[in-house]
């Protein structure tokens, strides 16, 4: 539904209706209002995971409004202050007690950085359930994995930020993965820090990136990504074409306005995804011991490694890919090879698109194939997941080893057992009720 | 939009209700973010009231503390410094002290609570600079003839006497600032805080 | 089926979960406790502020324990005189380095950064184990060990409470070998106390954190009910 093709809006007479007609001849307000809400027509039997978008928004713009908020206060500054504490892991501490609120500010943002990761992984999943990613949506998809590397990269100079020991730490063993590239390896490092050890420029530096690099390029990626949904229209979980089926005004019959149909519906899962986010927040803003990780109570110590050094949880499926390939391969060494598994264990979802053969978009329709190996996916991922978290162990590393090649094996076999599947017919309207 | 009209009177009230309740989250919700703009307890505690002790400041002498990051004067007046005051009225903007630049104990001839003893914010109410001291009378170097001691400001030449009050047709505009001060003994004061109500 | 290979999978992870070899006892204590938080806080400020500070922390802070500022100003500060000033400790910490070694760490969070992954409470029951388990050891420079944190660099502050206790050898066991001014379970419920103040003064606004929560709660909760009428109101219309 392109913005543009709407009449422009025509004043009642009244003061506001005047006001609104003379912004209109300007402004395309209305066509934009009609195009992605009013007269958007999203299909009407999304269910539970189309929650997710809009929640991934609303936790965009909780990080964006706490994080303006918090630099206001925060000090990216490595010096020690006259008690012998950095001033940036000092100043984290004085948001947490000197500035009125700001507790709640801070676990607001630190809460929101894994529940950001929690809603996008739903809404991958969600792509993966119901084949989101298909043609002709290849770009929303490959939009959306540009989000999600460019959310590794924010969580990731986020994480310096509070300077703790898994702050220091963390950051120190992921800038000496990129020493691991052959000929510029160790260059790309020095430029990354700015200094021959994790210190004051790096911290600088991933301010920067952190605060206002990052948060631009997501905010543009995030509307490329809406745009381009909106002009394919939604898939939903039937995988039918809604488009393909309108009456005599041009609008697909399983198709609803956006507003108010999927506003109120969405006001909903806004209203209970803030109800376990506040009860994280509130009562175990720590999340365990794995939203705020313990170690990073400590100020950051350049001459004291902690005896364990995770990363946070949301990279942990990646760092197990990483610390499972354990053999050099054509003269090069392992851990280059790491550094490979763990970026294309990322960027490989980009490739959904054309690998997915399947005359089918939802896993409705599929057969067992699909069913059975995307479970065995996703426990693959969670185990992945939990084994980075813990220290290394023979026993890990060879289940690490076993779950990787079977995320690999997952895609790159895909354009073979996705099309042997057993289908089933696919109806010509959705589902509903 | 164009179905408002026949909107029912129910769905009209959930609408209602729920954008009330709604906004009154929202309107919650900005309490943390608003108070966070408040002096925060650094703050608080750098602007805390201080306690200075004079035992040793010597009659004509004066010393600096500071006060909520601004200097504060205390200058132990003699009685040839006081004299000066009466002699200055018709030369002085404000000799009453009617305009409100202290407390309503500080209002009198000497704009203090002890005769002698001056306490007074070091910062011209002009544009902000400190004054520099100019307390010799008649003899001080690029003061006018027949000055009688005082302050005076280098960065617009406003000058004030040894009460802190202002000379006519200078760019101050009113008296310096007498903070609000309390004896805790003969020879102890605390800054920035008035008598409490016992 | 997919609950048998969930199972499968996960059992020999959960194999894996480290075993602590130290016998770690459960704190007693409660962070709702006034008087147990203000006991905590004089024996911190007589007995650990000589080496350690708690810079993030404001006397100020102190009054929340129901303390009046005349009683915070008497017993309990002793290296400043402004009750908004931060716990600094009296020492200097680049002197410290030269007596000890290290910089004996700041206190004000250490509660939260001896917890672990899985259980953020951990850090006040490894605290309470930890400064009961000191013991003669001739071998150290300061003539004492201690079971939970081998070669620590801190002596024993507490042992005019607890005593002096020994590590008897065939047992692996404590054994209290010269008593201190406290009996053991006197001296316990002190530690208790201490530690107490250690979890509280980590987020002194936790208490309140938590209560806090129930409001935003019940309020979500309305929300809620008013939220789900309006949708369903309005999905009356689809068919």
């Amino acid at each position: 539904m392109a913005a543009g093709n709407f009449e422009k809006y025509k004043s009642d007479g009244s003061l506001a209706g005047n006001a609104l007609e003379w912004v209109d001849a300007r402004f395309p307000a209305t066509s934009m209002w009609k195009g992605h809400l009013s007269e958007y027509y999203a299909p009407k039997n999304f269910n539970f995971w189309y929650f997710f978008g809009s929640l991934a928004l609303l936790v965009l713009v909780i990080q964006i409004v706490t994080g303006i908020f918090l630099v206001m206060h925060y000090k990216p500054d490595a010096a020690l202050n006259a008690n012998g504490v950095p001033i940036a892991f000092a100043s984290v501490e004085y948001i947490m007690r000197d500035v009125s609120g700001g507790w709640l500010i801070r676990y607001m943002h630190s809460t929101g950085a894994s529940a950001f990761f929690i809603v996008v992984y739903m809404h991958m999943f969600r792509g993966l359930l119901y084949g989101s990613y298909r043609k002709p949506r290849e770009l929303t998809w490959l939009f959306g994995v540009g989000i999600f590397l460019c959310l590794m990269g924010e969580a990731f100079f986020g994480y310096l930020l509070p300077w703790g020991q898994m702050s220091y730490w963390g950051a120190q063993v992921i800038v000496n993965l990129f020493s691991a590239i052959p000929v510029i390896g160790g260059d790309l490092s020095l430029i990354i820090r700015g200094d021959f050890v994790v210190g004051d420029a790096t911290l600088n530096r991933f301010f920067s990136f952190h605060v206002i690099a990052f948060p631009l390029v997501l905010i543009g990626l995030v509307a490329a990504h809406v745009l381009a949904l909106h002009e394919t229209g939604s898939n939903n979980p039937d995988g039918v074409e809604i488009k393909a089926n309108k009456d005599e005004n041009g609008i697909p019959r399983d198709g609803i306005p956006f507003h108010p149909y999927y506003t109120v519906k969405d006001i909903v899962g806004v209203v209970v995804f803030l109800m376990v986010f506040s009860a994280v927040m509130f009562w175990a803003p720590e999340g365990g011991g794995y939203f705020l990780e313990t170690p990073n109570f400590y100020p950051a110590d350049p001459l004291k490694t902690p005896p364990h050094i995770a990363p946070v949880w949301y990279f942990t499926p990646f760092y197990s890919i990483l610390r499972a390939v354990t053999y050099p391969l054509f003269g090069l060494d392992a851990k280059f090879w790491g550094v490979v598994a763990m970026g294309a264990s990322v960027v490989i979802f980009a490739f959904l698109p054309w690998l997915d053969r399947s005359p089918v978009k939802s896993i409705r329709y599929r057969g067992p194939i699909y069913k059975t190996l995307l479970t065995i996916f996703v426990i693959c991922f969670f185990v992945l997941g939990y084994l980075g978290t813990l220290s290394p162990s023979p026993m890990g590393e060879l289940v690490s080893q076993v779950c990787s090649v079977f995320y690999f094996g997952f895609f790159l076999a895909m354009p073979w057992w996705s099309r042997m599947d057993k289908f089933k017919p696919v109806p010509d309207r959705v589902t509903f009720k | 939009m164009s179905n408002q009209g026949k909107m029912d009177c129910g769905r009209r009230r959930l609408v209602v209700a729920t954008a009330a309740v709604g906004g009154a989250g929202a309107v919650a919700a900005l309490v943390p973010f608003v108070s966070s703009l408040l002096p925060s307890e650094r703050a608080k505690a750098a602007g805390a009231p201080v306690e200075v002790d004079i035992s040793k400041l010597e009659p004509g002498q004066m010393m600096t503390v500071e006060w909520r990051g601004k200097p504060v004067w205390i200058i132990n007046r003699t009685k040839d410094m006081l004299d000066t005051l009466p002699k200055l009225a018709d030369a002085v903007a404000d000799p009453k002290s009617e305009k409100n630049q202290q407390p309503a104990y500080a209002q009198n001839d000497t704009r203090s609570i002890k005769p002698e003893i001056m306490v007074v914010v070091g910062i011209c109410t002009h544009l902000g600079c400190s004054p520099s001291q100019k307390f010799k009378a008649g003899t001080e170097e690029g003061m006018p003839d027949g000055w009688l001691g005082g302050f005076l400001c280098p960065c617009h030449g406003s000058t004030f006497d040894f009460a802190g009050r202002v000379y006519k047709s200078k760019p101050a505009p009113t008296n310096l600032e007498v903070p609000p001060h309390v004896y805790l003994a003969d020879t102890r004061i605390m800054i920035g805080e008035d008598k409490k109500g016992a | 089926m997919k609950k048998f290979l969930i199972a499968l999978l996960f059992a020999p992870i959960l194999a894996f979960a480290n075993t602590s070899t130290v016998h770690i006892d459960k704190w007693p204590g409660s962070v709702s406790d006034k008087a147990a938080l203000q006991n905590g806080a004089k024996l911190f400020v007589n007995y650990c502020m000589n080496c350690h500070g708690a810079s993030y922390m404001r006397y100020k802070n102190l009054l929340d324990l129901g303390l009046t500022e005349q009683q915070v100003k008497e017993n309990l500060m002793f290296t400043s005189d402004k009750i908004g000033e931060l716990m600094r400790v009296a020492a200097r910490s680049d002197e410290q380095k030269q007596w000890f070694g290290a910089a004996p760490p700041d206190l004000t969070i250490i509660a939260r950064a001896r917890g672990e992954a899985g259980n953020a409470g951990a850090g006040a029951d490894w605290l309470y184990t930890y400064l009961r388990s000191f013991y003669r050891d001739a071998n150290r420079p300061t003539g004492w060990n201690n079971t939970v944190f081998e070669n620590v660099g801190m002596p024993h502050i507490l042992y005019g409470l607890q005593g002096q206790q020994v590590m008897n050898h065939e047992t692996h066991k404590l054994e209290l070998a010269v008593p201190g001014s406290m009996a053991p379970a006197e001296f316990d419920k002190s530690v208790s106390d201490l530690v107490g103040f250690m979890v509280w003064m980590g987020e002194p606004q936790q208490e309140y954190r938590r209560t806090l929560g129930w409001f935003v709660l019940a309020f979500l909760a309305v929300l809620f009910v008013v939220a789900y009428a309006l949708k369903k109101e309005y999905w009356k219309d689809i068919h």
